[in-house]
């Protein structure tokens, strides 16, 4: 086999406490389509930064043609010949096609852009690519395929040797895909390297010819995929040692607490039916994007439901997702953060006691092992695992008939991991009603007296704590 | 990326600590070299002067907090002024009761209309009031038909309520006075002020938490305009004169004050305490400058430096906070 055409080295990668690339290793081929295979966190959107020069390694090499390659900026990467179809469609919506092909290089002569060349450049890409819309189109009048073909556009505009496709099959319907699939062969076969990332099986043996699969941000397998098997993927991608950090305290369920009918929401998901009844944990498995934030939100209430009926004995809280994003008010101090939903109880008449809210706050540092010197300390000076543990001090605090928790533990350590699964054990035991979402097989697994599987907006299957493998959840949640 | 140090002091204390500081330098330093300066009849008449300032800045103050502004803050005021004077010309042996009842309500309604086309409309708050701005003085005009009202048109009470004076002080100073330390007891203590830096601090995560951001957008201006409202008949009778340019660009000190004062204009952050330095740090400059023999034509090009100034002392300590968000 010849030398491959970028290859990496021991690559690592950590944001602040969290390590996201833990030491990959990757070749990828001229005239070659390698999949990456891994789980959610499992640290493929961050080697996709990294080869697109948004984030600096920490560690490691990169070799390019041979040669040691630094992409300090995007404009280098895009420079040295590597181009991404972001999965998130990254175009220009209020420009033109020719435009956004040449954006931050538009051919210029004497500093004013040279339309003529734009224009007719443009032309011949798009029709190299077989596109059905010409240059002059304003991208906001296509659709999400067309625009993943502008981004393919784009890349082969700045003549790309390498050209990551990051999930691009998400939003597209079948026909679509296959026309996305051609693009991707002709590209190939011109001597491209291709790096393509999805979660569906079928599309990884459709397309690709070798694999790499990545887990907890290290590399665990690559070869051709011709000798590997759809079974010996997923154990590369789920096959650690389930860890005995999941206290779970017995619990027998008692009367619904939830009942969820035939409810959906356009675009995002459809007939979920489920009951969550006291005492039970309620585990929710499913790739991303698979609709399961959504459906927590609508069952929230930040959302309204296009169908269905929900009926809740008390209230529901939820932690969300994105906790610096959606959980927490950073600058506010913990006593602070933790008093927001709680202040009709904190402040009957209007007026915040500190004594009161300090108390609350202490509690539940302590309950929780918070580590922090004091309740006025600000969230943003917290680790990861910590400001999680503030943001499930606010809800429990409030004693919620029903908790959601939304990926709980993504990207935090190990210690603190184990203190959201204990207190999340035990207000369950205490007779509430809590549904667990989750990317991480064990700890659905562990923590869940019931698994439910979505996968596309519907649910796939529904496991007792028993039946609720591996393998036979990872099967329910792709398209395997 | 490491973990922001923690320090006892929080970011704010320690900015308005500064300001303080830098404020009273600034005060030693005019009145070493012109004692005068340290009179207590030049502190009452700077006091006097600065106290309208006071008074808007905390309610602008409000409005930036949930990332919004008010451009509307000086023409709301100069609406409810003439409203005032028309309705003592109207009504002499009223009092003044009715007319701070009057511009409090008539200004919170004006602030209202800006908040409803933010909260509901989901307008830009720069916008809405921009337009606000330009149909409070057009209806001024339209009221008074562009004539003036004069202090021998006003009823006694009605222009000596803001000049009487207590233990030294102006009425007016006193009434901005009480407005700052009410403000700073409030944004510490009460529920609602919580609810307005977490609106503005993180509207998602305010919204998880069962906090309407729109909502507290509408408050913030409800409370912006009453206090440009209230603000309106002290202006008049303080200046015993109404007409449709009175405050004309005020509005502009009064943001700056503001970002003197500490106020992000991104929202989330800022505290009563600081905006009243903001205040009286301008107030200082702009009452020295003609003791100090710079002409007034100099003042506002001082005013625009200072605000640059503290806006990048305050970019600067921010970015580190900021890079906690922009490492993901």
């Amino acid at each position: 086999m010849p030398a491959p055409l970028l290859t990496l080295t021991d690559v690592r990668k950590s944001f602040g406490g969290v390590r996201a690339l833990a030491g990959v290793d990757l070749e990828l081929h001229r005239g070659s389509i390698t999949a990456l295979l891994g789980e959610n966190g499992a640290g493929k959107s961050t080697l996709v930064k990294i080869l697109s020069g948004v984030h600096q390694p920490d560690a490691g090499t990169i070799h390019l043609d041979g040669a040691p390659a630094r992409m300090p900026t995007p404009v280098t990467a895009r420079d040295l010949g590597i181009g991404v179809v972001h999965q998130e469609c990254l175009v220009f919506d209020h420009l033109s096609v020719a435009e956004n092909l040449f954006i931050n290089a538009h051919p210029a002569r004497r500093g004013l852009v040279d339309w003529r060349t734009l224009q007719a450049r443009a032309s011949t890409v798009l029709r190299e690519l077989g596109a059905d819309f010409g240059p002059g189109t304003q991208v906001a009048a296509l659709g999400i395929a067309q625009k993943h073909v502008v981004q393919v556009a784009r890349a082969l505009v700045n003549e790309s040797r390498l050209l990551i496709l990051d999930e691009p099959t998400a939003s597209l319907s079948r026909r679509e895909c296959a026309e996305l699939f051609r693009i991707a062969r002709q590209l190939r076969d011109r001597g491209c390297a291709l790096l393509f990332i999805t979660h569906r099986f079928e599309e990884i043996f459709e397309l690709a010819d070798r694999y790499a699969v990545f887990r907890d941000g290290a590399s665990v397998g690559a070869g051709a995929l011709a000798q590997a098997s759809r079974e010996e993927l997923i154990r590369l991608m789920v096959g650690r040692p389930v860890e005995q950090l999941f206290p779970k305290q017995d619990s027998t369920p008692g009367e619904a607490l939830l009942e969820v009918e035939r409810l959906g929401r356009a675009g995002e998901f459809a007939d979920v039916s489920f009951t969550l009844r006291r005492g039970e944990i309620l585990g929710i498995y499913g790739l991303v994007g698979a609709g399961r934030s959504e459906l927590a939100q609508v069952l929230f209430g930040t959302e309204r439901p296009d169908a269905g009926r929900v009926r809740a004995q008390g209230d529901i809280a939820l932690v969300p997702e994105d906790r610096q994003g959606q959980g927490s008010i950073l600058p506010f101090s913990i006593a602070a953060n933790i008093a927001l939903p709680n202040l009709a109880a904190l402040a009957p008449r209007g007026w915040i006691r500190a004594r009161e809210e300090n108390e609350l706050a202490r509690h539940w540092m302590q309950k929780l092992s918070i580590k922090a010197q004091e309740p006025a300390q600000p969230v943003h000076s917290l680790s990861g695992g910590n400001q999680q543990k503030v943001v499930l001090a606010k809800w429990l605090a409030r004693k919620p008939g029903v908790l959601i928790l939304d990926e709980p533990t993504k990207g935090i350590d190990v210690g603190a991991k184990a203190a959201v699964h204990a207190v999340t054990s035990e207000f369950a035991a205490a007779g509430h009603g809590v549904i667990l979402i989750s990317s991480e097989l064990p700890e659905v697994i562990a923590m869940s007296d019931r698994v439910l599987v979505m996968r596309r907006g519907r649910l796939r299957g529904e496991f007792t704590r028993a039946a609720a493998t591996s393998e036979a959840l990872l099967r329910a949640a792709s398209d395997a | 990326m490491t973990i922001a140090p923690y320090r006892r002091w929080s970011e704010s204390a320690r900015r308005d600590l500064n300001l303080a500081l830098l404020t009273l330098a600034l005060f030693v330093a005019v009145a070493a070299r012109f004692p005068v300066f340290a009179s207590p009849r030049n502190v009452a008449g700077l006091l006097d002067d600065t106290a309208l300032l006071i008074m808007l800045a905390l309610g602008q103050m409000l409005v930036i907090l949930v990332r919004g502004i008010d451009l509307s803050m000086a023409a709301n005021l100069a609406l409810c002024g003439m409203l005032a004077a028309l309705f003592n010309r109207a009504y002499p042996a009223a009092g003044v009761a009715p007319v701070l009842a009057l511009t409090l309500v008539a200004g919170g309604l004006l602030g209202a209309f800006n908040g409803v086309l933010v909260w509901k409309l989901r307008l830009p708050p720069i916008v809405v009031t921009l337009g606000t701005l330009s149909i409070y003085r057009g209806a001024i005009y339209l009221l008074s038909r562009g004539a003036w009202v004069n202090e021998n048109e006003m009823s006694r009470d009605f222009v000596g309520f803001t000049r009487a004076p207590f233990a030294g002080l102006s009425t007016l100073t006193w009434i901005a006075l009480l407005c700052a330390v009410a403000a700073m007891f409030a944004m510490r203590h009460a529920r609602i002020a919580r609810n307005l830096y977490a609106a503005g601090g993180n509207p998602e995560a305010a919204a998880y938490s069962g906090i309407d951001p729109g909502r507290m957008q509408f408050i913030a201006y409800v409370v912006a305009g009453a206090i440009a409202g209230l603000a309106g008949y002290l202006w008049v009778s303080r200046f015993a004169v109404a007409y449709t340019d009175i405050a004309l660009g005020f509005e502009l000190q009064v943001i700056a004050a503001c970002l003197i004062g500490g106020v992000v204009i991104a929202g989330g952050a800022g505290s009563a305490l600081g905006v009243l330095l903001g205040c009286l740090f301008l107030g200082i400059i702009r009452n020295s400058l003609p003791l100090v023999g710079i002409s007034a034509f100099w003042q506002m090009f001082i005013n625009g430096v200072v605000i640059v100034v503290a806006v990048l002392l305050s970019a600067r300590q921010r970015r580190h906070a900021r890079s906690i968000l922009e490492a993901r």
